[in-house]
């Protein structure tokens, strides 16, 4: 005999459908909270237009020495970008008690953790990508780069949102954590930006570029396969 | 008898005052010895002149500035695993000390070479990834002083600690793919025959042991000021309540 109080529709959907569902509620939620008038969309993409048009007016209009810092101009630019929209990840939804109910949900909290980054770089890492070829223009970037500026940066994009998730996760507690995310996130991001920015390097060199391919992919993966743990569990400890 | 017993506020404090002078007469005279061997006994080299000397400070420095961050690891993760305070309290008292070493390694490396490879900073990527520690350093001991409530702390330090040793390890590999280095390689490895002579080999060593002493006298005082401090603040609050 089952047990009383379940009810048909919940022994319908099994925990991964209830899992599933409930990321993708909370996806389209913290999508459209971003859309919104003051979600902050659009803020990440326009300090990096802006990086993009600061630096020649600082570094002179000369070409080839433009050319020669474009790849690590346009990945600091993205990774600082990133940065600035981080401190809402988490925050906003710890402030009015929003955080304690995804906790008590019935998905699991790490997949929270990866509904939200995944939001944020839907919201910031994906736009990034898809301008800066444009951005790239201005910084004179050789037309072989522009493939693998859009590859490195699609690549390697997503682990600056999930790095960035677990800055967020480690600060949600503070109430002015802002600036010390930057500090403990900008360390973090090192390993994706150099090997980001070297594949652009080679790329618009017409160089071999697998193994620093390989390496941003491989820091990819590895970050959004376990750093949504670390950041769960610092989420946990931070709502005890 | 365990390792664990130590996990004991109490019996740490009682060993660790027993072993304290011991830990910081042997660090005084292996400093002691080595540096004045090193410094006045040992000859010039024939290329470096006399700044080679410097190497036993450097060397010694930034072997404890990276062994620093690896007992840090060591004790976060027995804290997430076993919760005893002693061990959260120790890597906290041990950040400070490894980042000063790393700074130690950092300005003694720059004022050697200056004269010898004619500049005070090279992007190389011993160098890099050693401001790259600095800066795990600096991150660290920002979360432990940012948070107020211990425990807290201590959990979100430990995750921290954690992450960022990866992060740092790919850090490393990352600087070596990215540029190729002016550092000179190892010279002191057991398994090689191509080591650094003899001559200065053992005042070295002796150096080696005494900064790891000086980094254990360090910890041990940093430590025990810390649980001083725990005891402090639980005497306050039963004041209080009082």
């Amino acid at each position: 005999m089952p047990p009383a109080g379940v009810s048909g529709q919940e022994e319908a959907a099994g925990p991964e459908e209830v899992g599933g569902q409930g990321m993708k509620t909370l996806l389209i939620r913290d999508l459209r909270l971003a859309m919104r008038a003051g979600g902050g969309f659009g803020l990440g993409l326009a300090f990096f237009f802006l990086l993009a048009v600061l630096v020649p007016l600082g570094v002179g209009p000369e070409g080839g020495v433009l050319a020669r810092i474009a790849p690590g101009i346009l990945w600091v630019g993205a990774l600082l970008s990133c940065l600035l929209s981080l401190d809402r990840l988490f925050a906003l939804d710890h402030e009015d008690g929003s955080l304690d109910l995804l906790a008590t949900a019935p998905i699991p909290l790490e997949a929270v953790v990866v509904a939200k980054a995944l939001a944020h770089w839907l919201v910031t890492g994906l736009p990034l990508t898809l301008v800066a070829p444009i951005l790239a223009l201005f910084l004179n970037l050789p037309q072989a780069g522009y493939v693998w500026l859009v590859v490195s940066l699609l690549l390697g994009t997503p682990a600056l949102s999930v790095i960035g998730a677990f800055g967020a996760a480690l600060t949600v507690g503070l109430r002015r954590g802002g600036l010390l995310l930057s500090l403990l996130v900008l360390p973090l991001y090192v390993p994706t930006l150099i090997f980001g920015a070297e594949v652009i390097r080679r790329g618009s060199e017409a160089m071999a570029l697998a193994t620093p391919l390989a390496l941003l992919a491989a820091i990819s993966l590895g970050a959004v396969a376990l750093l949504p743990f670390a950041a769960a569990a610092a989420i946990r400890v931070n709502l005890r | 008898m365990s390792i664990w017993e130590y996990a004991n506020p109490k019996k740490f404090m009682q060993t660790s005052a027993w072993a304290l002078p011991w830990v910081l007469g042997l660090t005084l005279i292996c400093l002691v010895v080595g540096l004045t061997w090193g410094f006045l006994f040992t000859p010039d080299d024939f290329k470096q002149g006399s700044t080679v000397k410097i190497i036993y400070i450097h060397v010694p420095a930034a072997m404890m500035a990276i062994n620093a961050w690896g007992m840090m690891l060591v004790t976060s993760l027995i804290w997430i695993v076993r919760r005893h305070h002693v061990s959260a309290l120790a890597a906290k008292a041990a950040a400070p000390v490894g980042l000063t070493f790393t700074l130690i390694a950092l300005v003694t490396g720059a004022l050697w070479g200056q004269p010898m490879w004619g500049t005070w900073w090279a992007w190389d990527p011993r160098l890099t990834s050693f401001l790259i520690l600095t800066l795990f350093y600096f991150g660290y001991m920002a979360l432990w002083s940012a948070i107020e409530d211990p425990d807290t702390a201590a959990d979100l330090t430990s995750i921290l600690c954690l992450v960022g040793s990866v992060f740092a390890g790919l850090s490393r590999y990352a600087v070596l793919f990215w540029n190729q280095g002016l550092h000179q390689g190892a010279s002191l490895s057991l398994d090689k025959k191509e080591n650094v002579s003899d001559v200065f080999w053992i005042p070295l060593v002796i150096c080696i042991a005494g900064f790891v002493l000086l980094f254990l006298t360090m910890v041990l005082l940093r430590t025990r000021t810390e649980i001083r401090a725990r005891r402090l603040k639980a005497l306050l609050a039963r004041e209080r309540v009082a």
